[in-house]
């Protein structure tokens, strides 16, 4: 069978193809994996940036706990109730403070409402303004927050996801909350992880989009039945409704889902608004648990259509966890994140970096996967995630948090989790089937990841180096310049663990600018107004986002990164109501409040 | 092997290739199962390619592409990667098993069950294999499992295809006991459409599978009670595992016992 040279050649080369995956291992996976923990000095000088976690320091000693739901579901708990960490931040009492609200999840526990002392310090005034015993019994309990002035009354006001009643308190001007659920027209029960404010018709008042995961007839303690699975790991719709709710700018609301063209049943888990076809309308990208993701164009705040195959990205089904926007190589475009699961050899989903492709636009506009390409894909079962300029150097950085089941460290539930998700959906969709998780993990102890912007469609993996060592099972994550300094700090709530606070040190030679912008015309919080910073040469927009990432809200004021020798050169701002505010040469390092022109 | 009836002619060895890819395509058309059209085509060319190239280097002969394109349609569906170059690389290596492990002039791996567990085991940091991606709807498994069985039937090779179900059945009940799991659940994963595959293309392969009818029921039977060891063991890949140990030792125990019986027959004569 050939000469003996050719068969020599043959088996080389065999030997070669063996090979060629472990030299990639090493030598692809540049940018993929950390270097190693660096002091803050070390860090700052090769990375731009320090993290250092000051949770305690700073006074925030929130430990989550996770729901207890239906004893029919005790062998597969720590999955069915996986959810439910949460956290937002808001300046709820406008004194140019960023404060945080965290979402507890077991019947009896509490939410806190951390208040920003202004002096380094927090302290927990949600039981003071009545925001604490949220999640009693029969109620149902908390699995996110999104803030939203929809009395337009220059105070955040909070509506609360819980999976049982959700939730809307009126923020009586700081000083306190007022429930207001029933007057609002919202419904009895849904069980809700995914909510954003959005103005989706742009007539000044916020509207409420959210989505339920578990179907609304189930109250999830007093379970009929064990059918309540996804009926397949990757084609389900036998999950939640949607629900659009238009505000009247009075406190009520009207469902307009159906009105809309807002159906399906997927098991939503994140969703964010953005203009992402320059309509002046916000658009819904929305990640869904076990399908494929789904944008719908918003037509003139009157309709929402169904694109996500024609954009090309409601054509592969993972397991969708996560809706970030970012303009990420400052083109003034937004790519769009959205994390899903990867465990090595038994599900290697990646995680979805949608980009515009070049030339379309419009109802036409198209997306493409770059996430690999950008080694960004592979964050473990991935959540939360957000895109800030963590070091000021002008580009926007990608966090995200990860781990699903944290607990035995040398079991895994991996084999009986796949054995079963991909049986016939008499079997999968019944908790009866699922064997016993007995202690064991399931993706736990995963290693966040920082990834940053290299600007050349590059991204680096540096969290461990610059600080972010712990492995708890992160669920949500949100930005916020929490000390005023003119820099990112994160903040990430775990689940049955602990909020961690990463205080940032960015290089002092990198220069910053921000905007708080107020509606006038638009919604009083400016959801859905744009910010286009020109500078150097450069552009990057940003919008004001009513909710983005997993269960998480990231502070209001838009920040932008400049680098070294910044000098911007303006600055447009496009308001919901379509008017536009120009500023020329506004100074750098300094918050820029911009009001709505009359 | 080729055959005419009204008027046209047909070669055999086309069956399989052609029930592969009405599932693929049945599958893609109803639940849309593939990530990308690129990354399948990407499997298949591949396959066909290096299959030409080395057929042409070491045989001097241009090769029949069936077996090359179920290689390679069996690797788009089966490897499931956000990745492009694990679904060439997975080919080249099942094709280029063939020519390299071979034993007496045959090859002894199954050629894509061969490249795809080389690449469980070398890169599972960058492929899982299909165990979730299609609808758990009951209608299209059903209309595989009839038509499947039908054109196994015709080649003459269902035998094999039920003794390895039937073995798994057994053993899925034998290991309700073990893992205190329901019947269900151990049932689970042949409900799934990687087995379907699995079933009739890899474990039926011609080349790789022992020539007697009783044999061939014997190897299946093992590979299905491999698999349950491997799946008291927790092994994910199990099936795929099983039948990469099983198939060359059963074509090697073949060998000798066909040896045994010329030297016999050498020896009665002489």
């Amino acid at each position: 069978m050939g000469s003996r040279a050719a068969r020599i050649g043959v088996a080389i080369f065999f030997a070669g193809l063996l090979a060629f995956p472990i030299v990639n291992r090493y030598v692809g996976a540049d940018g993929r994996n950390d270097s190693g923990r660096l002091n803050a000095a070390e860090a700052i000088e090769r990375h731009g940036l320090f993290l250092e976690e000051v949770s305690s320091e700073v006074g925030i000693a929130f430990s989550h706990q996770a729901p207890r739901l239906d004893p029919k579901l005790a062998h597969i708990m720590p999955q069915v109730a996986s959810m439910g960490a949460a956290v937002s931040v808001v300046d709820f009492d406008r004194d140019g403070w960023q404060d945080l609200y965290v979402t507890n999840s077991r019947i009896g526990t509490h939410n806190a409402l951390y208040r920003n002392r202004g002096d380094g310090s927090f302290e927990d005034v949600a039981a003071d303004l009545d925001v604490a015993d949220v999640n009693s019994e029969g109620t149902g309990v908390s699995m996110g927050s999104v803030w939203g002035d929809f009395d337009n009354d220059g105070y955040e006001d909070l509506f609360l996801c819980k999976w049982g009643r959700i939730e809307l308190y009126r923020n009586e001007a700081g000083a306190g909350f007022a429930r207001v659920t029933e007057k609002a027209g919202l419904p009895k029960w849904a069980n809700v992880n995914a909510a954003i404010w959005l103005d989706y018709n742009r007539d000044g008042n916020l509207d409420l989009f959210f989505g339920g995961y578990y179907p609304e007839e189930y109250d999830l303690w007093n379970l009929p039945h064990t059918r309540i699975m996804p009926e397949s790991f990757e084609y389900a719709q036998n999950g939640g409704r949607k629900y659009l709710y238009r505000g009247n700018g009075d406190g009520t609301f009207v469902d307009v889902t159906e009105e809309v063209g807002l159906g399906g049943r997927h098991w939503m888990m994140a969703v964010s608004a953005a203009d992402l076809r320059g309509t002046g309308y916000p658009d819904l990208f929305i990640a869904n648990d076990y399908s494929v993701d789904e944008v719908f164009f918003n037509e003139n705040g009157e309709k929402f259509v169904s694109a996500g195959e024609a954009a090309q990205v409601g054509f592969a089904p993972k397991s969708g966890m996560n809706v970030a926007f970012g303009d990420v190589m400052n083109q003034g475009e937004y790519a769009i994140y959205v994390t899903n699961i990867s465990e090595p050899g038994i599900l290697v989903q990646g995680n979805n970096m949608w980009v515009p492709q070049p030339g379309t636009s419009g109802n036409d506009l198209k997306y493409t996967n770059m996430a690999s390409t950008l080694k960004i894909d592979m964050g473990g079962w991935s959540y939360g995630a957000q895109f800030g300029d963590l070091n000021n150097d002008g580009l926007l950085d990608l966090f995200m948090t990860n781990g699903y089941v944290s607990a035995d460290r040398k079991e895994s539930y991996w084999y009986d989790f796949s054995k079963v998700a991909g049986g016939h959906k008499g079997i999968i969709s019944d908790a009866r089937h699922w064997p016993s998780m007995e202690g064991r993990s399931l993706s736990g102890y995963q290693s966040k990841k920082l990834w940053l912007n290299s600007g050349s469609w590059r991204f680096q993996q540096v969290a461990q180096s610059v600080g972010v060592i712990e492995t708890y099972d992160g669920r949500a994550v949100a930005l916020a310049d929490l000390w005023n300094r003119g820099v990112l700090d994160i903040v990430v709530a775990h689940q049955r663990g602990p909020l961690l606070v990463y205080k940032n040190t960015a290089a002092p030679e990198n220069h910053w600018i921000a905007f708080e912008l107020e509606g006038r015309s638009s919604n009083r919080s400016a959801i859905g107004a744009r910010v286009n910073v020109f500078w150097n040469g450069a552009r990057q927009v940003q919008h004001v986002s009513g909710g983005s990432g997993f269960s998480a809200q990231n502070q209001r004021p838009l920040h932008f990164g400049l680098g070294i020798d910044a000098r911007v050169d303006s600055v447009v701002v496009q308001w919901p109501s379509g008017r536009e505010t120009i500023v020329d040469t506004p100074a750098v390092n300094v918050l820029h409040k911009l009001t709505e022109p009359a | 092997m080729t055959t005419r009836r009204w008027g046209i002619r047909y070669d055999a060895r086309f069956t399989a290739p052609l029930f592969i890819t009405v599932i693929l395509l049945g599958a893609h058309l109803s639940f849309g199962i593939l990530e990308s059209y690129e990354k399948t085509l990407l499997a298949i060319a591949s396959a066909i390619a290096i299959e030409v190239v080395l057929s042409r280097l070491l045989r001097g002969a241009w090769p029949h592409l069936a077996s090359a394109y179920i290689t390679g349609i069996s690797v788009g569906i089966l490897i499931r990667s956000p990745l492009y170059w694990p679904f060439a690389l997975c080919s080249l290596l099942a094709i280029t098993s063939k020519y390299v492990l071979r034993y007496r002039g045959r090859h002894l791996f199954n050629p894509s069950n061969f490249g795809i567990c080389a690449m469980l085991f070398l890169a599972p940091y960058a492929v899982a294999h299909l165990s979730i991606q299609w609808g758990n709807n009951l209608w299209p498994m059903l209309v595989i499992w009839i038509l499947g069985s039908l054109i196994i039937m015709r080649l003459k090779r269902f035998h094999i295809c039920a003794t390895y179900v039937a073995g798994f059945l057994f053993f899925a009940f034998l290991r309700t006991w073990f893992t205190g799991d329901s019947f269900l659940a151990e049932v689970a994963p042949i409900t799934g459409p990687m087995y379907q595959l699995f079933v009739f293309f890899m474990i039926t392969d011609p080349k790789t599978t022992v020539a007697s009818k009783r044999g061939q029921a014997v190897v299946a039977f093992t590979v299905a009670f491999v698999e349950f060891l491997m799946r008291l063991g927790e092994i994910v890949h199990a099936p795929f595992y099983a039948l990469f140990v099983v198939g060359p030792i059963a074509l090697l125990i073949e060998m000798w016992i066909k040896d045994r019986r010329s030297a016999t027959t050498i020896a009665a004569h002489a």
